[in-house]
């Protein structure tokens, strides 16, 4: 059953061809319209061309109408004069001709002959005489140019016996359609016949072909000399212009290799003009840049060899004390009450002094730009896996649970009591699934991106650490996911939440939350910086979601591969159940957004 | 902690003499008998008037500094040495490891830890059954602690002996650089993997006809190690 084409798609076809067609006529249009937007020189030379074409045209116009004014104003005079000779001539014929002699047709034509012989002689005019009324007419064709206008005006009736007037018009002879027709002048008058007493009308014609001639020459001429003038012009503006572009173009391309960060280029100075000049200031701001880049280059060389010494000069007398510390410790049942309480404090704080000074290390090093990544393929399913099973006896400890997710599949994997979890969507498997690998599970997308994985097991390791110190025993739940571009993780708890300000600060180096929970909680307070910067570094995000009373949700998003640019994130950043018990959380999202890096 | 038999000498390189102090004292009680040196000039004489079991020998040195008196020793000798380092940048601890170090600890470290590593340098001293094994060309006398190529004995050290023979009594088996870190080194959680790179490249250079067409020692892109074919 054929069906015709839908006009539609006909219609589009149509529309296609015709845009093709369209823009294959606009494309020299646009490259010029880019080569005028990005060159100077281009600029500069259009313009030149389009003003000196316009100034020599108007020249060559005024010109050549002086010129056909000249010769039109002299033929003209000069016609006029052999007209006025031609009437008077024609009247001394007629009135010297006998009166009984009947035949005008005769006298007409011997007149005519008589007037028409020295002017096609020379070729310098024509006569046409036409009776009244049509009656007679010397030459047909050329009587039907005499313009009307000019007969009525000779046929004026006069006063009897005053001299016939003689009046003159411009016209065009020969074919008035074809190009062959030539302008002319024709002067007309009457003559009155005395055999019949009938007023005919007599007309010169004198064309003007001549004069058409010498202009046709004379505009020539201008327009050889105006086109060459203009390419004159245009290609002295060509020169003066690439005099001065280029050294700018130079200066360009040097200043884009200095931006790319070969300090050492220099322009080449020749002589003392303002082009010299240009140059030597360009080559004293790069050498200043280059100074004070090297300057900075010595000072973070500085800066790091003095964390690299401050490292090695700590550490030594700090593995002392730690030493010295863990022998007190393991004597401390010996000691007296208050000094093994003080070897225990002892012990304890030190792991914290030693938390604290390999965190600060830490950070001083991406301050110092030496962080580097050492990329592997890295599955977030099983990094979750590794640090929910290091933090189980701390979580066990606070009285949390915590879970992993695939993302679109909750309920899998709980570690801690499983299937107590109010709010589950029904249809979910809650229990133990041991051994059981997310690459295994049939549907199922890997979450692998390229990473660090000593960097990625230290983020989520704080994430789970930090919501099972602020999760209150709560459950905490981290969900895995990924897309074709990105593979994120989220660690949710159910704890006392952020506010709406403080989801952004949360990653401020030694903020807290609570100033008064200070004391009592181990981290060094630069965890989340740390995890911050871990993630910057894999072109990656880190961000933060909190409701006061509803816990937070911190998302890691990860570029699937290295280099590769984020565009969005797999999972949600505001949690599912808190965006259908708030709508406060919405309006958050723009704030955190602001705090992508 | 108690002060019978010795478990072994332990010569301690350290400039610092707190430090060295509190090593001899932990030492002492986990029942080694350290010895010290407190520069790197004299090390080398008190090694060759020790003979220790085992070296502890700290990076930075003034004078002669740790790498070059690991290498002197190691010239001379191929007892476990572990190194003592205040940096964990890889160029540092590379460095050192290709210097001949087998292992290395990382300042600040605990006692324990340091202990641990200690032991699993020295618990080859447990004698092994006699055992005779092939690989590629080379012939291993396990108990002897020898390795022939024909006739001519390679000089291995303890470490690299431990590594080859891992690696030949499995020849079917591909070894993750986690498995050879747990077998060789003693370490019951991940560590750094580079211990395994640089001591492959070193016992490489020593028992490959051509280091860079290696057939004794073969990697297995993206998982680890094996023992090429006998």
């Amino acid at each position: 059953m054929p069906t015709p084409a839908p006009a539609p798609t006909l219609r589009s076809a149509v529309t296609a061809a015709v845009g093709g067609a369209l823009s294959w006529l606009l494309r020299p249009v646009r490259a010029v319209a880019l080569s005028w937007r990005r060159s100077l020189q281009a600029r500069v030379v259009m313009l030149t061309l389009l003003l000196s074409a316009l100034v020599v045209a108007l020249v060559g116009w005024m010109l050549l109408r002086q010129v056909t004014d000249g010769l039109v104003e002299s033929k003209r005079d000069a016609s006029l004069q052999d007209a006025r000779q031609g009437f008077a001539d024609a009247q001394g014929f007629v009135d010297s001709t006998d009166p009984t002699n009947l035949d005008p047709v005769q006298l007409l034509s011997d007149l005519f002959q008589r007037l028409n012989e020295p002017g096609a002689a020379s070729g310098q005019y024509r006569v046409v005489l036409t009776g009244p009324a049509g009656q007679w007419r010397s030459l047909p064709s050329d009587a039907e140019t005499i313009p009307a206008e000019l007969v009525s005006r000779v046929e004026q009736p006069r006063p009897l016996g005053s001299a016939a007037p003689t009046a003159w018009t411009y016209t065009r002879i020969g074919d008035a359609t074809a190009a062959g027709s030539v302008p002319a002048i024709v002067v007309s008058s009457q003559v009155v016949l005395p055999s019949d007493g009938g007023t005919y009308t007599l007309s010169f014609l004198f064309p003007l072909g001549e004069q058409v001639d010498t202009l046709n020459v004379v505009r020539g001429a201008m327009l050889t000399a105006g086109s060459l003038l203009v390419v004159l012009v245009v290609g002295v503006a060509f020169l003066v212009i690439r005099q001065v572009v280029t050294p700018v173009r130079l200066a360009r391309r040097i200043a884009e290799r200095l931006a790319a960060g070969r300090l050492q280029e220099r322009m080449q100075v020749r002589g003392e003009d303002d082009i010299a000049r240009l140059g030597m200031s360009f080559n004293q701001m790069a050498a200043s840049l280059q100074q004070q880049i090297r300057q900075l280059e010595e000072l973070s060389r500085v800066q790091r060899r003095f964390v690299s010494d401050v490292s090695h000069e700590l550490r030594t007398p700090l593995t002392t004390v730690r030493m010295a510390a863990d022998v007190l410790h393991d004597a401390r049942e010996e000691f007296d009450e208050g000094t093994a309480r003080s070897a225990e404090l002892l012990q304890a704080e030190l792991d914290r002094f030693e938390a604290l000074l390999s965190d600060l290390l830490e950070i001083s090093r991406f301050d110092a730009g030496v962080a580097a990544l050492e990329l592997d393929e890295v599955d977030l399913a099983e990094v979750a896996d590794r640090v929910v099973t290091a933090t189980h006896l701390l979580a066990q400890r606070r009285g949390s649970t915590v879970e992993i997710r695939t993302a679109g599949r909750p309920g899998d994997r709980p570690s801690g009591r499983p299937g107590d979890r109010p709010g589950d969507r029904p249809g979910d498997r809650p229990g133990d699934r041991p051994g059981d690998r997310p690459g295994d599970r049939p549907g199922d997308r890997r979450c692998v991106a390229e990473a660090d994985v000593r960097r990625i097991e230290r983020i989520v390791r704080n994430l789970v650490a930090n919501a099972i110190e602020y999760g209150e025993g709560g459950d905490i739940v981290v969900t895995v996911g990924a897309s074709d571009d990105a593979a994120a993780l989220t660690v949710r708890d159910h704890g006392v939440g952020l506010a709406t300000e403080e989801a952004s600060m949360v990653f401020n180096r030694f903020w807290r939350a609570d100033p008064a929970r200070a004391r009592t909680s181990g981290g060094t307070g630069l965890g989340l910086a740390i995890s911050l910067e871990d993630a910057r570094l894999h072109g990656g995000w880190l961000q933060a979601w909190g409701e006061p009373g509803n816990g937070t949700q911190f998302r890691l998003t990860l570029p699937r591969r290295a280099g590769q640019m984020l565009e969005r994130s797999p999972l949600p950043l505001v949690p599912a159940d808190a965006r259908r018990a708030s709508v406060g959380a919405a309006y958050l999202m723009p704030q955190l957004r602001g705090a992508q890096p | 902690m108690t002060q019978g038999a010795t478990r072994g000498k332990v010569l301690v390189v350290d400039d610092d003499a707190a430090l060295a102090e509190m090593l001899t004292i932990v030492l002492r009680n986990e029942g080694f008998e350290p010895v010290v040196c407190l520069t790197g000039d004299k090390a080398m004489g008190a090694y060759r008037e020790h003979r220790p079991e085992l070296v502890l020998l700290d990076l930075m040195l003034p004078g002669k500094d740790g790498i070059d008196v690991c290498r002197e020793i190691r010239a001379e000798s191929g007892v476990p040495i572990v190194m003592l380092t205040a940096k964990n940048d890889t160029v540092d601890v590379v460095v050192g490891l290709e210097s001949g170090a087998d292992d290395y600890v990382v300042k600040p470290f605990k006692p324990k830890e340091l202990v641990a590593r200690i032991r699993a340098r020295m618990r080859r001293f447990d004698e092994p059954a006699p055992e005779s094994l092939e690989v590629g060309d080379l012939t291993i006398d396990v108990a002897g602690h020898t390795v022939r190529r024909g006739g001519e004995l390679i000089n291995l050290t303890p470490l690299e002996f431990d590594l080859l023979v891992c690696l030949a009594r499995k020849p079917w088996q591909v070894f993750t650089r986690e498995v050879l870190l747990e077998q060789v080194w003693g370490y019951r959680h991940a560590a750094d993997t580079r211990l395994v790179n640089v001591h492959v490249q070193r016992l490489r250079a020593k028992v490959e006809v051509d280091p860079e067409q290696p057939e004794i020692v073969l990697t297995v892109r993206g998982v680890g190690y094996k023992a090429g074919p006998a």
